[in-house]
């Protein structure tokens, strides 16, 4: 059982079978409020992962994640650390490893899965940045253990270039509001199970921080 | 849990240090502390941002240190504690988001905690008994307010902070004026050394007769900066920094423990704890000490690792609170940035 957790965009977390079942989901779309909802969310998953999956009529038993899948943005960064916060803590709590996640390989997997013939053309999945800027990472259909491959790293473009940009890769553009911590999950136990990395651990920022360097003191006489 | 003596694990992110502390009721069994400080010095102040993405790195490493120095695992923890205000809104955020992943992830109760109210509690992990009512004068970079304690837990009523900069942030500038590193504390410290405090008369800011009314107790810190500069400005080539950076400290100085026991005086309360990263300025132990005695004002000064922004005093505020009978914070509360310091405990469930 993985807990996927996200706050690359609003706040998303999942409890999900390593088959992909879902056995509970919540999420916040508040792009903003992170630091808020995290913890509610958390225990509200694990709380109605106790009941099984839909259907399931066994006796309630407590949810015991096996691994923490940890969405590594992009995204703006002070909600984004807020989500890495949590899952590595709460793999901490439980003795269990983080599997970095990149964001847009969850939006990637269920824009994927969610087309019948698995015949979706080359895609960018794109997301907000904020200061007039979008991350955008390309993506090649599923490969053979079920994952999204990228043709592309997740990287910024400014708003406007954007299409061109895209037109250039090949690859249509579909933008994505929310994170879904379920396909986060379900891509964090696919690669456990293939013995793949996705992501490092380092939280996919794409900028420095914005910071200048001072200058001389300002004069104060004239 | 062990409501007597709880064993508890602090977090504190609210500016450049990542704390962890382990106390169990009142005695420290960790305060592991990772610093950001090297990174901002070339920036000349603390960046909100690079100190943010430090907490994050530092947090998991951080909780594990400071578990094997304490001897202790997370499962023997009694309760998670983490400060939620005031401080950097982003470093708050990561501590927060931390601190209630591990209590929902051990499935044990979390206390939010006010910073501020956090470096009072630090007093009780010295050993000796801490007695209230006290005045308490908090200097760092990130603040600087006078306190009038009458109950650690319930009873904390700010009487004055600064209108600008904090007394650390003042040093920070000073130095950069002076061409001195940051940061500026120890640098300034070191100048003035050999220098005559009172070679010159620098401005105490908020002390005129006209200030006493309604800003007895609130610091300014912007004027003095000023005045510094336009000295430095029309001394010319031959800047006399080590009487400059001493009669600039001798300033800083005088407005903190002028204030601070003029508190003392008119609320009639003869203890005065000093706390924040600026109290590692000698020259403002020894002055506070010495004009203590002769007001005969006791003062508490915790051991400086206490002092600067820890996670051990987060841990011993929430054990007071959980001694005190305190219920546990609910999980809704974010980071404040400007809490006040009469809410001690943030969220408390009812
Ligand atoms: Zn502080």
């Amino acid at each position: 059982m993985i807990l996927g957790i996200d706050t690359s965009l609003g706040t998303a977390v999942a409890v999900v079978e390593p088959d992909g079942a879902v056995r509970a989901e919540a999420h916040s779309a508040n792009p903003l409020g992170h630091a808020e909802v995290i913890g509610t969310l958390i225990a509200q998953v694990l709380r109605d992962a106790e009941r099984g999956p839909i259907g399931a009529t066994a006796a309630p038993a407590p949810a015991a994640p096996t691994h923490v899948a940890a969405g590594m943005g992009p995204g703006p960064f002070t909600g984004l650390r807020v989500g890495i916060a949590a899952a590595r803590a709460f793999a901490l709590a439980r003795g269990i490893p983080v599997i970095p996640v990149p964001s847009h390989d969850a939006a990637a997997l269920a824009l994927l899965l969610a087309d019948p013939f698995a015949d979706l053309p080359r895609f960018a999945v794109v997301t907000d940045a904020r200061r007039r800027e979008l991350a955008y990472t390309v993506y090649d259909g599923i490969d053979g253990d079920g994952l999204p491959v990228r043709a592309t790293e997740p990287a910024l473009s400014p708003l406007a270039d954007l299409d061109a940009r895209l037109a250039g890769l090949g690859a249509e553009r579909r933008d994505v509001s929310g994170i879904p911590a379920a396909m986060l999950a379900l891509a964090a136990a696919r690669a456990v199970a293939a013995g793949r990395t996705l992501a490092d651990g380092e939280p996919l920022y794409l900028r420095a921080p914005d910071v200048t360097l001072p200058g001389a003191p300002k004069r104060v006489t004239g | 849990m062990d409501r007597t003596a709880p064993l508890v694990l602090g977090i504190e992110t609210s500016c450049d240090e990542t704390g962890i502390g382990i106390v169990r009721g009142h005695t420290l069994l960790s305060n592991t502390i990772a610093s950001s400080m090297d990174e901002h010095a070339r920036y000349g102040g603390v960046v909100p941002e690079v100190a943010a993405r430090a907490h994050l790195e530092a947090l998991q490493p951080s909780i594990e240190a400071a578990l094997a120095e304490a001897g202790v695992t997370l499962a023997d923890i009694d309760a998670v504690a983490v400060t939620s205000g005031p401080g950097l809104a982003g470093a708050l955020m990561v501590g927060i988001g931390a601190a209630k992943a591990l209590a929902v992830g051990l499935d044990k109760p979390l206390y939010a905690v006010n910073h501020l109210v956090g470096h009072i509690a630090a007093d009780i992990l010295t050993g000796d008994d801490v007695e209230y009512p006290t005045i308490a004068l908090l200097v760092s970079g990130g603040h600087t307010s006078l306190l009038l304690v009458r109950d650690l837990v319930s009873n904390v009523e700010l009487l004055g902070e600064t209108m600008d900069d904090a007394a650390g942030e003042a040093f920070d500038k000073i130095a950069r004026i002076l061409g001195l590193p940051y940061p500026g504390g120890p640098e300034i410290d070191r100048a003035a050394a050999t220098g005559d405090p009172t070679a010159i008369r620098f401005p105490r800011g908020m002390s005129r007769a006209s200030d006493m009314a309604e800003h007895r107790y609130d610091f300014s810190f912007s004027g003095l900066k000023t005045a510094v500069a336009r000295w430095v400005e029309t001394s010319g080539a031959d800047v006399p920094v080590a009487d400059v950076a001493a009669s600039f400290r001798e300033a800083v100085v005088d407005v903190l423990v002028t204030k601070a026991l003029d508190a003392c005086a008119r609320h009639d309360v003869p203890r005065l704890l000093l706390g924040g990263g600026v109290i590692a300025n000698r020259r403002l132990r020894e002055v506070a000490l010495e004009r203590a005695a002769a007001a005969g004002v006791a003062v508490r000064i915790p051991p400086l690792s206490l002092c600067t922004d820890n996670g051990a005093m987060i841990a011993a505020l929430a054990a007071e609170l959980i001694i005190s009978g305190r219920p546990a914070s609910t999980l809704e509360f974010g980071a404040d940035s400007t809490l006040p310091v009469t809410e001690i405990q943030v969220a408390a469930a009812s």
